[in-house]
């Protein structure tokens, strides 16, 4: 009753039509967002459908990726993805989960006021200039020390897209420890619990479900990073099958893209390709992040007047 | 009194497993600024490349990631501002919304390269910009509405829902109560969330690679149509496609690129710490 005396009185001064006109705007500008995933995913779908026709599917699924060649097998860079990704999450994922822990719940309140700025700049250093610092700095030293005759490979990467990775992990699994609630924790303390036994047998096991969100997101990032890993893995088409893969070049979708769309000819079978291989990394993002988001929307909203 | 010394032991390994993780972030950005330094002078910043860009200056680069920046922020703070407004404030729970959401977190969640390739199919080929600042910015501004929106509908959230009920109250319109009453109180962590996605487009490679990007341009643009060089390409350039480009001119470019991006960082730190401390609820 309120508000519709509200609008009365706003269209008696004269300001209603100005309003209405705002909050229109408004509402098409909220919609907006799923107009453009829809017309990105069209656009993918307009350049890159057409390399179905264009190649058989046993090619495109071949475990050879040489255009110049018409092979246009996707295996191997998607299994380059996968391990690069896979090998960066396995190290992001107990040191992210671990400096969630003693941020939140260890650390004293000064040294959370160094820690967290400090992985904000992790987060805003661009991907470009880590593997920069990948290449110059990370892969002669794994170089030197593992003996491969090149340091440009898959664990470089990995190493770089863990820290890339981080940040997000470190965030999300903060909120989720954070929103455990505070008589889980006084009800183990109250039991004689100490600190250590409360915080890893009631405090994480209770943010299980935001933890494996933080892992998925995580991932999702790890999967569409592109520049750090085109400079720093190698980009050597094959199978990453053998068991020294991990220290040999490898080369992912992403960078695949990047590197190869300047070159090609508009229209042209390796350009549709290409656009396949984006169709692939968009379905992947979007069920990672949609797997991601079920969790998110169980949270309870607050505020707002409705 | 075992298990309290198991505490302290877990304690400290917690502490070392947190120092791994922070320690290499001040490697990264202490090894850049350390070969970085030399390199940068006057000249190196406001001259033009020449001799293959391996003397002279990276001003067209540093110009480039300024307008594209602007270009981005000029195109995604009012939409962006709109959807956060719309989420917070109007959108009901319908599936409708839901679907926004969902929306939302996918944009978020698209690798950098897939809008790059919708930015030569859509902006660059379809609608005919060709490469160009104009539709590189595009690009970049749909990739920064999720962090515009996102951040910003927390900023609204934490308005008390008491100042609409107050603003109501008085007779004013709902839009009145957004316009005079809770905009005002949520626009530095708005703020804090444009700078954030805007240093995100300013860092970024792989959405300008096919849009905007040129190799090697010793001019300044001087429309939105033209390309232009622009500092993160410039960097993956001359550290992978020239060969015998000299380290200090490379580490330069980096520093630079490091500079513009963690300073936006603090603008975005302090803005929000200031207000935070300031704010009266």
């Amino acid at each position: 009753m309120m508000l519709q005396t509200g609008t009365d009185n706003a269209k008696t001064s004269g300001h209603g039509w100005a309003e209405s006109v705002v909050e229109a705007t408004i509402r098409v500008l909220g919609f907006s967002t799923i107009g453009l995933v829809l017309l990105i995913f069209l656009f993918l779908l307009r350049e890159g459908v057409p390399v179905f026709y264009e190649v058989p599917l046993g090619n495109l699924f071949g475990t050879r990726w040489y255009p110049t060649f018409n092979l246009f097998g996707t295996l191997p860079l998607i299994l380059g993805s996968g391990l690069v990704t896979v090998t960066s999450i396995v190290m992001a994922l107990p040191l992210g989960v671990a400096t969630a822990v003693f941020v939140r719940e260890v650390a004293p309140h000064w040294a959370r006021e160094i820690l967290k700025p400090m992985i904000e700049v992790l987060a805003g250093i661009p991907s470009v200039v880590l593997g920069f610092f990948g290449m110059n700095v990370v892969a002669p030293l794994i170089r030197e020390s593992f003996g491969a005759p090149t340091g440009l490979t898959v664990f470089a990467g990995a190493i770089i897209l863990a820290y890339m990775a981080l940040p997000t992990i470190i965030s999300v699994a903060e909120d989720a420890l954070d929103a455990v609630p505070k008589s889980y924790r006084d009800a183990a303390l109250a039991m004689g619990a100490t600190q250590w036994q409360t915080i890893w047998r009631v405090v994480v096991p209770a943010a299980r479900s935001g933890i494996s969100m933080a892992v998925m997101l995580g991932m999702g990032r790890a999967i569409g990073e592109t520049m750090a890993v085109m400079m720093v893995t190698g980009n050597a088409s094959r199978m990453p099958l053998s068991l020294d893969s991990l220290f040999r070049p490898a080369r992912t979708m992403t960078a695949t893209i990047a590197a190869e769309m300047g070159e090609v000819a508009q229209g042209s079978t390796h350009y549709h390709a290409l656009f396949g291989i984006g169709i692939i990394l968009f379905l992947l993002t979007f069920l990672i992040n949609l797997a991601a988001a079920t969790t998110i929307f169980k949270k309870q909203r607050r505020g707002g007047l409705r | 009194m075992n298990r309290h010394r198991t505490q302290r032991i877990g304690y400290a390994f917690l502490a070392l497993v947190t120092l791994a993780v922070v320690a290499p972030i001040l490697v990264v950005v202490g090894i850049i600024i350390a070969r970085g330094f030399g390199a940068i002078s006057w000249e190196f910043i406001s001259a033009m490349p020449y001799d293959g860009m391996k003397e002279g200056g990276i001003f067209p680069a540093i110009v480039g990631t300024l307008l594209l920046t602007l270009g981005t922020a000029l195109a995604a703070i009012p939409v962006g501002i709109g959807g956060t407004i719309y989420l917070a404030e109007y959108a009901r729970d319908t599936w409708l919304t839901r679907c926004i959401r969902l929306a939302i977190v996918n944009l978020a969640g698209i690798p950098s390269i897939v809008y790059g390739l919708f930015g030569l199919g859509m902006f660059v080929l379809f609608m005919r910009m060709g490469t160009s600042i104009l539709a590189g910015s595009l690009t970049l501004a749909i990739m920064t509405l999720p962090v515009i929106i996102s951040t910003g509908e927390e900023a609204l959230r934490a308005v008390p829902t008491e100042f609409r009920t107050v603003s109501a109250s008085l007779g004013g319109t709902r839009w009145q109560g957004i316009r005079h009453v809770i905009l005002p109180q949520a626009l530095p962590g708005m703020i804090t969330g444009i700078i954030l996605g805007l240093l995100r487009a300013a860092g970024e490679t792989a959405p300008i690679l096919f849009t905007v990007a040129a190799f090697f341009l010793p001019r300044l643009p001087s429309s939105p149509f033209d390309q232009t060089m622009a500092l993160p390409y410039h960097l993956y350039v001359i550290s992978t496609q020239v060969p015998g480009m000299p380290q200090s001119i490379q580490y330069g470019t980096a520093l630079v690129l490091l500079a513009l991006v963690l300073s936006m960082n603090l603008v975005a730190t302090v803005i929000r710490s200031y207000f935070r401390r300031r704010r009266q609820w």
